[in-house]
């Protein structure tokens, strides 16, 4: 039986790649929804209300999801992470914990008011309640964020005890909510957020469209989540140069293995895709574009960059996984960038929502955003092995020693079950809610609507 | 008061604010199987709708708070419990996607399918949570490495399984009083027997409870002898629970809701008060109990916190006010209702 330090890794990995299904979904559809009821309320239009309306479905079913998966990853850190635990709970502690008291009870609260008041309160107060809803998601993603920019660039900190009793302490709490890579990870994760919403309101509109049901509603829709979607697609360009910056000045082995830089350079090539290899510390077949990747850490004038070489092999991450996840990423940011400019001059006049080819386009590309979040997460969370707080704890030191491997295995069947029977069951709700589209639809053709449930 | 106290209360007060309010929402799917037709089980959903998914913030926020302000109780807690913990997760997300799943479908198979789960799900979790409470009170194997090395049925042994059943019985009385407020006709009047029956037998079993903890050694048994405020707890739930049954007869469902809300507030003052100073006892030596000063957090970090709890706690109570005056009176199956 494999041990347990890779069982209880593996288990991570799986219950959170999961997780993160949701968030980023109900993130995106949030700030959407605050958009299209803001509208409502303005102009009157009942298209922006069921707008509204049908999102605000979409989004109770994911976030729902989100929630009941988070629950594991809290419970984690100390069922299988109980070293981990011991040795941050004074510094990464505060954080979960703020995130519980001030943004979980804010969101779940008005989410009550969003979902089930609509005839209970009034309008203002219902948008009131949007706004609340997106806020409190965001604030929960500023300070899941900044806890897991500590692992990656701890600061604000100090190290007490010794031996097996180490641990760290807080030392100065802003200095540690924002650390070096706190703000630019928030904001890459807040836009890949957007995107995806914006991707999803865009693929269900689009096929809307091709069915020729519920046009107007399609249409508006669908222009408003292609503006989020160009916006936040642009901006994560930047957000991601500065987190890349940053990484290569805190956390250079990361960046070597991310950018499969085996040996140390002053004009460092930036790789845009390839295979590398350990064995000989080359990256092969790849295409690079020179001294790039050193202009970009430095500027104009360049400079160094740290090699895999200059590390000990023991502190190397898997450089093949976090190399090919982290260009996966980017390649699905930089596509995701051309294909909305493209669409953007068709946009105009309309012309694009007869465009048939495209719009399947549209309904295809839904799944692309989910792919790069789980990419760029992939590669930030492997990049920063074998540590688990980055140059201060390593991964293998911070599991439960009490749990047993075989008890691990038994959780990781039974999270494996349970989440590929709920993950069929959210697809097949949300099937089922598009299906039957937005309550009150014009645009027919359609099927006749179940029964309101 | 110290900091590592203020926050041992903190953390009672997050757990009495979980207890109170999921309590009656788990207690409401163990009386589940009491709704007879789909329209009955749909107004049994739909009287936690709202509500369900903010109460059991009250839990996340609990175990988050455990982990910054005592990260070696949490850490101990957590992986020795390790089993547990895990179905009790399982039973947590089941409760949350059978609520959300149900009503998603018109088929029959589908929804009796959730209602099943949605019962066992209640039942295990609030067992769950009473056998981690009675593991809590008789002491569990902490070594002096701080790690709990207990097998499953050291767990499980009749102590806590009996804490398991008082607390089952806990919620579902919280439960019927609650669905009694929310619910009207035939379904009422079947909730309202049950309500009494279910009373009578929690006043047994939490008479057998108080007495089998008085019988113990250890520390909780001691406190709960020696500490006159934690007596007047237990006792202030025994008259509590007569009162309830008292105003439940006379048919005031409010009443009967605010004293089921009382007595579940009472029996985590009991429990908090059992165990203070203590955060996990030791069975095999008292020094190697993890307590609210050994297991605490630095200073610096529970005065942070504290802010963070004294804007956020009156917060997260107004929330929890606003929803349930915002959704008062019978339940109203509306096109947004489950």
């Amino acid at each position: 039986m494999p041990d347990a330090v890779v069982l209880a890794r593996l288990q991570f990995a799986m219950t959170i790649m999961f997780h993160y299904i949701f968030p980023p979904l109900t993130i995106g559809l949030s700030l959407l929804m605050v958009v299209m009821e803001g509208l409502y309320l303005r102009t009157g239009d009942k298209t922006y209300e069921s707008l509204t309306r049908f999102w605000t479905r979409i989004f109770a079913a994911t976030f729902v999801m989100g929630a009941a998966t988070g629950v594991v990853m809290e419970f984690q850190f100390g069922t299988n992470w109980a070293g981990y635990s011991r040795f941050v709970g004074d510094v990464f502690g505060p954080a979960l914990a703020a995130e519980g008291i001030l943004a979980f009870f804010l969101e779940s609260c008005f989410l009550g008011i969003l979902v089930f008041g609509w005839d209970r309160v009034p309008p203002r107060v219902h948008f009131l309640a949007a706004v609340m809803v997106a806020l409190g998601s965001t604030l929960s993603a500023f300070l899941i964020t900044t806890a897991n920019s500590w692992q990656q660039t701890p600061a604000g900190h100090v190290l007490v005890g010794t031996g097996p009793l180490m641990k760290a302490q807080m030392a100065d709490f802003w200095a540690m909510v924002f650390n070096p890579s706190a703000l630019p990870r928030f904001f890459h994760v807040l836009f890949g957020s957007y995107v995806q919403g914006a991707f999803v309101v865009m693929g269900v509109s689009a096929w809307y469209i091709l069915r020729g049901r519920h046009l107007d509603f399609a249409k508006k829709g669908f222009k408003l989540a292609f503006g989020l979607g160009l916006a936040a697609s642009l901006s994560l360009l930047f957000t991601g140069h500065k987190q890349a910056v940053i990484m290569a000045l805190h956390q250079p082995a990361k960046c070597a293995a991310l950018e499969a830089l085996y040996t140390g350079a002053d004009h460092a090539a930036l790789p845009l895709f390839g295979f590398p290899d350990d064995e000989s510390r080359t990256l092969r077949f790849s295409v690079e574009i020179p001294g790039l990747l050193s202009w970009l850490v430095h500027g104009p004038k360049g400079g160094r960059v740290a090699g895999l070489d200059e590390f000990p092999v023991e502190d190397w991450p898997p450089v093949f996984l976090s190399f090919q996840f982290y260009h996966a990423m980017i390649g699905l940011g930089m596509a995701f960038i051309g294909w909305l400019l493209l669409n953007a001059f068709l946009l105009r006049r309309d012309r694009l929502f007869h465009h048939k080819l495209l719009l399947k386009g549209h309904v295809a590309a839904c799944i692309l955003p989910f792919l790069a979040n789980q990419f760029g997460w992939g590669a930030a969370e492997l990049g920063r092995q074998p540590w688990v707080v980055y140059g201060v704890l390593r991964t293998q030191d911070a599991v439960s020693t009490v749990v047993p491997a075989g008890h691990i295995l038994a959780s990781i069947a039974m999270f494996g079950l349970l989440y590929a029977a709920l993950f069929a069951a959210w697809l097949f709700v949300l099937g089922t809610k598009i299906q039957h589209g937005p309550e009150d639809a014009q645009g027919g053709g359609g099927k006749p609507p179940l029964p309101a449930l | 008061m110290d900091l590592q106290t203020f926050w041992f209360c903190c953390l009672g007060f997050l757990l009495a604010g979980y207890a109170v309010q999921d309590g009656y929402d788990l207690g409401a799917g163990m009386l589940h199987p009491l709704a007879k037709d789909d329209a009955e089980r749909r107004v049994i959903y739909n009287a936690i709708g709202p509500f369900w998914d903010g109460n059991e913030v009250w839990l996340v926020a609990f175990g988050a708070s455990l982990f910054a302000a005592f990260p070696d109780a949490y850490a101990a807690v957590f992986s020795g419990f390790y089993i547990p913990f895990m179905l009790l997760l399982l039973s947590l997300i089941l409760r949350a996607v059978s609520i959300e799943f149900r009503g998603k479908l018109p088929s029959e198979l589908w929804r009796r399918f959730w209602d099943r789960v949605f019962f066992g799900a209640s039942l295990g979790a609030s067992v769950l949570f009473g056998v981690a409470a009675g593991n809590l009170i008789a002491g569990v194997p902490v070594d002096s490495e701080r790690i709990i090395a207990a097998g499953l049925s050291d767990l499980l042994s009749p102590f806590p399984l009996l804490m398991g059943l008082v607390t089952a019985a806990l919620f579902a009385m919280h439960g019927a009083c609650f669905l009694c407020v929310k619910t009207e006709g035939h379904l009422q009047a079947r909730i309202h027997l049950w309500r009494k029956r279910i009373l009578l037998a929690f006043l047994v079993l939490y008479l057998v409870a108080l007495v089998s903890i008085m019988a113990r050694n250890g520390s909780a048994a001691e406190h709960l002898r020696d500490r006159p405020f934690v007596g007047l707890f237990a006792a202030a739930g025994l008259m509590l629970a007569a009162g309830a049954f008292r105003e439940a007869h006379l048919g005031r469902g409010l009443r009967a809701l605010g004293a089921s809300s009382l007595i579940v507030l009472m029996s985590v003052a009991v429990f908090c008060g059992c165990l203070y100073p203590d955060l996990v006892p030791s069975s095999l030596d008292p020094a190697w109990s993890l307590d609210v000063w050994n297991a605490a957090s630095s200073s610096k970090t529970l005065r942070i916190m504290a802010a963070v709890a004294l804007i956020g706690l009156p917060l997260a109570v107004a929330y929890s006010v606003f929803m349930h005056l915002a959704f008062r009176g019978k339940v109203r199956i509306e096109n947004t209702s489950y």
